[in-house]
């Protein structure tokens, strides 16, 4: 800490009471987004275990590579991140604007590999749970609920992630005008635990999508 | 003013007297709190200084006492209520069978014998009948009050409840399950005969064919009969191009799937083969079997199960 | 409790005069100032939803159905519920009074996150005015539960858009969860031990877990539902594959909890009501305290109950079935607990405790009636009849209006400086108490007798009970009146309130009617127990 007293609200007893108390916040957040997921993977995995073979069948059809590079793409996101949080709180400012910068723009690549690429490619090959389905037979209904669920969890992943994009975004910016720093870190941490949580998504996501219509 | 509703059911009475124990159980309940509430209110009242006493410093001993008084009861109402519940919801066996599917807004109803009927149901007093709800389209709730009984129906399954009337009259039926615009119109009566009247109601309303006479004649215009032969004798070499398992004495048998589990053949199961056959596929066939949603309506599935259910097992020789 | 060391502020200025400009109103970040603005925008949804029901309740006088459209009168009860449900009773007493006293009662300055607390508010306002929208567009038809297939894919209603709207005030209130979470470990004032809390706080707590951890099931069910409505392909499509029960078991997950959001308050509202104007201390308040987590914990365990006629499998039923019984042993043991703090106290009848004596009558028939649709075999017969309405009413409607209409009479001085006629506070009650059983007791019988809910017309038998029925919302309607006229009218005339009015205990009787922006001059310690009452005291004052 440094010696001068740093700002906080007055219901805050100090500066560190409230900057912990930020992170606890956050930590409860997530917990509630949790739960929010919980919702729809348990929905998910329901939905699969009584549409095994119409899952599997639309399943085969997702685009493992995008996915498998974008997994990629996220966990590295968090890595660099998460190595600029160690380095602010040594005082290294500018490595933490590099690596927060290099943690957006990967976050930003994954945004246009699934949406502008993948997604593009799903729907041009009928994938959209429509009137022109593109799979079709008996097997139709459980790869329409596959598609449903696909469409529907990319698509909260990636309101998410663009959500964490705007915070990294504020986080730099702020940094950059001298307003975080290690003497006042809680928002770099909070932005950052989020950013974690966003990825972590990805990686339940990711199985449920790609892998395990594949494995059976 | 009516304050009591006819018990037309042999489950009616049962019920009632559930619901008079909850009733004397609530009354007494009623009566310590507004009691003690209005002799406290009374007795303590501000202005009035009488001498208070000692005021009691350790609960946990009343505290202990009333939670396990409450839990007591509690218990005893719970068992009772499951004992009954378990009851209603259990098939007898040698029940007389009768479809019924709700739509947007109204009750099909088709008897064994063919005979159908909307918005009203006929059944004969002193049976146990067994009522196969399924829905077209959302879900709508079959309800007798006076039966004290009732069930959801859902769309793409059977449920079943049943019950025995006691009672000839006419009762409401009703959809007690939101299901759109006409939902209160989605009534109905039921009429409770004596034997003799429900077998010349059925008379009178004969239909052409039983229901599965109905269901065989589908059988063989839906091409059921070209793999699962034409007695549902199952398909082979000999008599069909595709093996497809056989279909007499399917019903109520163990059947084992594709992965392994084991299923009885009830009416849900037949249902599920017709329209969703990817779902439940059996073992040891190929999977070829269509699916016929879309091609057949609930009605008409309803009568194949009905043909599927009067095949007899081959005879044992 | 009392605290150590506390100069009465004399010189600050109240919150109320920190600013006049509405923008001073608008982005304040002051919990007292995001209260009134909660408890304006509820008290209008509040009517909104009662005049859905008045034209409900008209229709209701005749078999045929007084308004010709069951259409529109579908439409009509599905408004008053969503309404009523997540825009009157989820957040009636925490955004309003749980945030205008949780910082005051833990002696803090405001909630950990002020301009989260704003935000909320906000949400709250758009998603109101979503549903406006989706109201003046037509409404929805689905009633508040919004089952599949019926709202997915045959409703004609707006489903989307208020499905939208309730997810938006989703959002808001786990918001407000979040805020009395954190703030209530985070900031409670030196030594404001746990067992030192006021039980309002603690069921101010448990009510937050509920909203933390079921409300985002319910956003997510929603989304799919959305989803589904706006694609015409989706998750809860029988045709395809998907499942409708399924919806029905996440929206329970989220919505049998949430009538714990609804009654926890106002059984903590209630608990700081009995004792005050007893002038005795809570009886067994760890017990009353403990009960409101039990009660937020278990409920998560029961929402099967919902569904013991759809099919569900007979074990399931049974452990539902036990459990929704275990979740009624907390709430018996906080109303023994009640009726032990009058025993031997020194009781006044303010407009406070009567209606909080009303709320411990018509909650006690509530939840007596809970019991009879716990019980599986009678949940067969009164599932989804009038017997229900009128179970949930008595909880809800009888429990949480009257809890709320108590603790709006117990802390208007402090809210406001301003004294209410007292002699109009206990007329209210008194009529809205009659009102309340002459519109909802009828509804008991006629559910016995078997009239389905949500009939737009019904057998010419089951009139009697409507008509009465309709005659006790006529009452009812008066009594919900009066408080919104004799309160708005003591902001402008009542007498100026002393700090403490009611020689209650708290620390929010501590700091001056109305409290200053930063609500104590120097940081409060806690040194006694709460309630602590000295009947001594008690007998002084009215000698």
């Amino acid at each position: 800490m440094h010696d001068e007293a740093v700002a906080h609200e007055f219901q805050y007893a100090s500066a560190s009471h409230q900057a912990d108390t930020a992170v606890a916040g956050m930590w409860l957040f997530l917990a509630t987004e949790v739960v929010f997921f919980g919702a729809l993977f348990l929905s998910w995995i329901f939905a699969r275990h009584f549409n095994q073979a119409g899952f599997d069948a639309g399943a085969e059809r997702s685009e493992l590579e995008i996915g498998t590079i974008n997994t990629v793409i996220l966990i590295t996101g968090s890595l660099v991140y998460s190595l600029g949080v160690v380095l602010i709180e040594k005082g290294k400012t500018r490595a933490f604007i590099m690596c927060a910068a290099a943690a957006w723009l990967l976050g930003l690549a994954f945004m246009i590999l699934k949406f502008a690429i993948e997604w593009r490619h799903d729907l041009d090959r009928h994938m959209f749970p429509g009137a022109d389905f593109g799979i079709t037979g008996d097997l139709a209904g459980g790869a329409k609920l596959f598609w449903s669920f696909y469409f529907f969890g990319t698509f909260v992943h990636g309101v998410h992630l663009a959500v964490g994009l705007g915070l990294v975004a504020w986080v730099i910016l702020r940094v950059w005008q001298g307003a975080f720093s290690a003497a006042y870190l809680a928002p770099v941490l909070v932005v950052g635990l989020y950013w974690t949580f966003v990825d972590i998504v990805w990686l339940i996501l990711y199985p449920l999508i790609y892998l395990i219509g594949r494995a059976t | 003013m009516k304050f009591w509703l006819a018990q037309a059911s042999t489950s009616a009475p049962e019920s009632d007297y559930l619901m008079l124990a909850l009733v004397l159980a609530s009354i007494a309940i009623l009566i310590l709190v507004f009691g003690l509430m209005l002799i406290y209110a009374f007795k303590y009242r501000a202005t009035n200084r009488m001498d208070r006493g000692q005021i009691m410093k350790k609960t946990w001993r009343l505290e202990i006492a009333w939670t396990i008084a409450t839990m007591a009861v509690f218990f005893g109402l719970f068992v009772w209520g499951a004992d009954l519940y378990v009851r209603l919801f259990r098939p007898p066996a040698g029940a007389l069978q009768i479809y019924v599917v709700g739509k947007q807004w109204m009750w099909k109803i088709q008897h064994e014998g063919g005979q159908r009927e909307i918005n009203s149901l006929h059944v004969p007093v002193g049976r146990k009948i067994q009522l196969l709800l399924t829905s077209e389209d959302v879900i709508h709730d079959f309800a007798v009050p006076a039966f004290r009984i009732k069930h959801d129906v859902l769309p793409g399954r059977y449920e079943s409840l049943w019950f025995e009337a006691t009672m000839p009259g006419t009762y409401h039926l009703f959809c007690n399950q939101l299901c759109g615009t006409g939902h209160s119109r989605m009534v109905g009566e039921v009429v409770v005969m004596s034997g003799a009247d429900y077998e010349n109601w059925l008379a009178a309303n004969g239909a052409a064919g039983t229901l599965a006479e109905q269901g065989k004649i589908l059988f063989m215009r839906n091409g059921c009969s070209g793999c699962h032969g034409s007695n549902g004798a199952g398909g082979n070499q000999s008599n069909s191009t595709v093996p497809a398992p056989p279909l007499a004495g399917l019903y109520g048998s163990p059947v084992t799937l594709v992965d392994g589990q084991v299923v009885i053949a009830d009416d849900g199961y037949i249902h599920d083969c017709i329209l969703t056959p990817e779902k439940r596929r059996v073992a040891s066939y190929p999977p070829i079997m269509p699916s016929f949603s879309g091609i057949l309506s609930e009605d008409d599935v309803l009568k194949l199960v009905a043909y599927i259910k009067s095949l007899a097992p081959e005879k044992q020789l | 409790m009392s605290v150590a060391e506390i100069e009465a502020p004399a010189t600050a200025e109240s919150y109320l005069e920190d600013g006049y400009t509405l923008r001073s109103w608008l982005l304040t970040t002051d919990h007292k100032r995001i209260a009134i603005l909660y408890m304006l925008t509820i008290t209008i949804f509040f009517f909104i939803g009662g005049i859905a029901i008045s034209f409900v309740r008209y229709n209701l006088l005749e078999p045929q159905g007084m308004i010709r459209s069951a259409e529109t009168y579908n439409r009509l009860f599905s408004m008053h519920g969503v309404v009523m449900v997540w825009f009157f009773l989820v957040p009636a007493v925490p955004v309003t009074l749980g945030n205008f006293l949780l910082p005051l009662m833990i002696g803090a300055r405001d909630l950990a996150f002020p301009r989260i607390n704003l935000l909320s508010w906000y949400l709250f306002v758009i998603a109101g005015c979503v549903l406006l929208v989706a109201l003046y567009a037509g409404g929805v038809d689905t009633g508040w539960t919004f089952y599949t297939p019926l709202s997915s894919l045959y409703s004609k209603g707006h489903v989307a858009l208020a499905a939208v709207a309730v997810i938006i005030t989703g959002f808001s209130s786990i918001a407000t969860g979040l805020n009395f979470i954190v703030s209530i470990h985070r900031l409670r004032a030196p030594g404001m031990t746990w067992y030192k809390m006021p039980v309002f706080l603690w069921s101010l707590y448990s009510t937050s877990v509920i909203m933390v951890l079921a409300t985002p099931v319910l956003a997510m069910t929603l989304l799919l539902l959305t989803f589904e409505r706006i694609f015409h392909v989706g998750m809860f499509d029988p045709t395809i594959g998907g499942d409708p029960l399924l919806f029905q078991h996440l929206f329970w997950f989220y919505s049998h909890p949430a009538v714990y959001i609804m009654i926890l308050p106002g059984m903590g509202v209630v608990s700081e009501i009995i004792p005050a104007f007893s002038s005795k201390q809570l009886f067994g308040y760890k017990f009353v305290a403990w009960c409101s987590v039990a009660i937020a914990v278990i409920s998560f365990l029961v929402w099967g109950h919902h569904m013991f006629v759809t099919g569900q499998s007979v074990y399931s039923a049974l452990v539902f079935s036990i459990l929704s019984f275990a979740v009624a042993v907390p709430s018996a043991i906080k109303i023994f607990n009640w009726l032990g703090t009058m025993h031997k106290g020194y009781i006044r009848f303010d407009s406070p405790m009567l209606y909080a004596l009303g709320f411990i009558g018509l909650f006690t028939m509530g939840g007596l009636t809970g019991l009879y649709v716990a019980t599986l075999a009678a949940d067969v017969h009164l599932h989804d009849t009038y017997f229900v309405v009128a179970h949930f009413h008595y909880v809800m409607v009888g429990g949480m209006v009257s809890a709320y209409f108590a603790g709006l009479h117990f802390w208007w001085p402090k809210i406001t400086g301003r004294m209410y006629p007292e002699m109009w506070g206990r007329a209210a009650a008194l009529i809205i108490f009659v009102g309340f059983n002459l519109t909802f007791f009828p509804q008991y019988i006629v559910g016995y007798l078997g009239m389905p809910r949500r009939y737009h017309t019904y057998p010419p038998e089951f009139q009697v009970w409507n008509v009465l029925s309709s005659a006790g919302a006529a009452v009812l309607a008066v009594g919900y009146l009066l408080p919104l006229l004799y309160l708005t009218w003591s902001l402008l005339k009542g007498k100026q309130a002393s700090t403490n009015p009611w020689h209650a205990t708290g620390l929010e009787w501590q700091t001056p009617s109305p409290p200053p922006t930063e609500n104590f001059e120097t940081t409060p310690t806690v040194t006694e127990p709460p309630y602590n009452y000295l009947p001594a005291e008690a007998l002084d004052r009215h000698a």
